[in-house]
């Protein structure tokens, strides 16, 4: 690995303005992606700014209006246990312990994450199914606008997420099927529901990224049960095929994950 | 170089390393405690599995200079002083949960790290747990016996 400056800045503006000053220089969360991905050569900062030391980043907490807040520093392991998590978004807790395995969810963060956007990642169906709001250091991006395709997110130059918020009154339910070797998502479906409304997230298989499935979305808000999917099936022409999956069987999981996490919000058995 | 201080198995550690040295370089090459395996260098074995203060991280894919101030434990960090194996290390032994040994520290520190979670040690969850730690040669058979007799020992032995 090429060497690099390390800056560990005790504030988000102390962080804004190395950036400012070093065209090359990377944020450093919990280097889960970023380490492997400069190991290859494939990213080659001439610095690294660590977030870890900056205070406000890592936590979780209820705000008074019932919405859920997750620090963009705060590690999946956390999100995991976190008792008000599980409370308030149970399905939230359980995508978390999935990622990955122990020693990668003890170290990589939810910012990192959304961050990398790899079309695999499972957080980001989560958030676009949630209707999350990235809250960066100078604006709040709504998560259907953040998440903008392969590895592609609307994040500025320079701009850093602060936290997520999730909004009150919404359930989520996260059905993967993954790969057995890495546990990144062959395909991996959200499904959230706020009243009456129902929004379908669907990560690992399309060939432009995470995608919202609205045919699905608008039989849900009909009729929230697996009988209402029908024989639906997303078109293969827009999904990914690869060495784990052609588009047809992705096509196929798709369904099979999408009635999975109906089921799950059904009997409200969010957490296994 | 980056100056940097942290404890390493209880003794405080000052040491000026590139910023792009990993944390099981720094063990390896400049600490010499070389138990720490590097199995794969690319986040998929376990076999460079240690604690910072007391959470499994996989040490190939988490740079020195990220660990200022912290506390690090190693599979040398186990035994006590007088050359007695650590419950875990014993059951290992004693359930056969090694053969060559390659995988044998990363195993070792994550079973540590969840001996005390009652939940985790049922057989089929166990695995699920284990699932960041590689083994080529054992099987993981006695590996589940190990760490299951290993944390019922840590637990006798208080
Ligand atoms: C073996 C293995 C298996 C994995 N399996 C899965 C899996 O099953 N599912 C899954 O979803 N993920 C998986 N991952 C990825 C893991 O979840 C990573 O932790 C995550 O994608 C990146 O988080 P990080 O904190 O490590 O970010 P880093 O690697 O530190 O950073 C990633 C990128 O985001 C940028 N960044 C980081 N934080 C911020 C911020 N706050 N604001 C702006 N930019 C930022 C960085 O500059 C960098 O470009 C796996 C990783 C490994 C090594
Ligand atoms: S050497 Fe670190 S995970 Fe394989
Ligand atoms: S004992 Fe040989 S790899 Fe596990």
């Amino acid at each position: 690995m090429q060497n690099f400056d390390f800056h560990r800045p005790q504030t988000l503006a102390e962080a804004v303005s190395i950036l400012a000053e070093d065209e090359g220089a990377k944020l450093l969360a919990g280097g889960q992606t970023l380490l492997p991905t400069m190991k290859q050569g494939l990213a080659t900062p001439s610095a690294l700014v660590a977030l870890r030391a900056i205070p406000g980043l890592t936590g979780i907490r209820a705000c008074d209006d019932g919405s859920l807040e997750i620090g963009a520093m705060t590690c999946h392991a956390d999100v995991a246990a976190s008792p008000l998590v599980q409370r308030l978004l149970p399905g939230l807790a359980a995508l978390a312990n999935k990622i990955a395995d122990r020693h990668v969810r003890n170290r990589g963060t939810l910012g990192g994450s959304i961050a990398n956007c790899d079309p695999a990642a499972d957080y980001p169906a989560a958030l676009l199914a949630l209707d999350a709001t990235i809250v960066t250091d100078r604006r709040e991006i709504p998560a259907d606008e953040f998440f903008a395709g392969l590895f592609t997110t609307a994040l500025e130059d320079r701009e850093i997420v602060t936290t997520v918020r999730f909004a009150p009154a919404t359930r989520v339910a996260y059905a993967k099927f993954s790969s057995p070797a890495s546990r990144y998502a062959i395909v991996g479906v959200a499904v959230a529901a706020s009243g009456s409304a129902v929004r379908v997230a669907v990560t690992g298989a399309g060939a432009d990224g995470l995608f919202r499935w609205e045919e699905a979305e608008a039989a849900l808000t009909r009729d929230f049960s697996p009988e209402a999917l029908g024989k639906f099936e997303p078109d293969p022409d827009m999904l990914n095929g690869d060495m784990h999956a052609s588009p047809a069987y992705r096509a196929s999981l798709t369904r099979t994950m999408t009635i999975r996490a109906v089921r799950t919000l059904l009997s409200e058995r969010i957490l296994d | 170089m980056v100056p940097l201080s942290l404890t390493v198995n209880g003794k405080p550690i000052e040491v000026e390393v590139e910023a792009r040295t990993l944390m099981v370089d720094l063990l390896r090459n400049t600490l010499g405690l070389t138990g720490t395996h590097i199995g794969c260098d690319t986040s998929q074995c376990g076999a460079c599995v240690v604690h910072v203060n007391g959470r499994t991280i996989k040490s190939c894919s988490v740079l020195a200079v990220a660990c200022d101030g912290e506390e690090i434990t190693t599979i040398e960090g186990l035994a006590c002083d007088d050359g007695r194996l650590h419950p875990m290390q014993q059951a290992f032994a004693d359930c056969h949960g090694l053969q060559c040994g390659y995988c044998t520290p990363g195993m070792i520190m994550t079973a540590v790290a969840i001996a005390d979670e009652e939940d985790l040690l049922e057989p089929a969850r166990l695995r699920e747990e284990l699932h960041g730690n590689l083994c080529r040669c054992t099987g993981y058979q006695n590996i589940v016996k190990a760490v299951i007799a290993g944390a019922d020992a840590m637990k006798r032995s208080g």
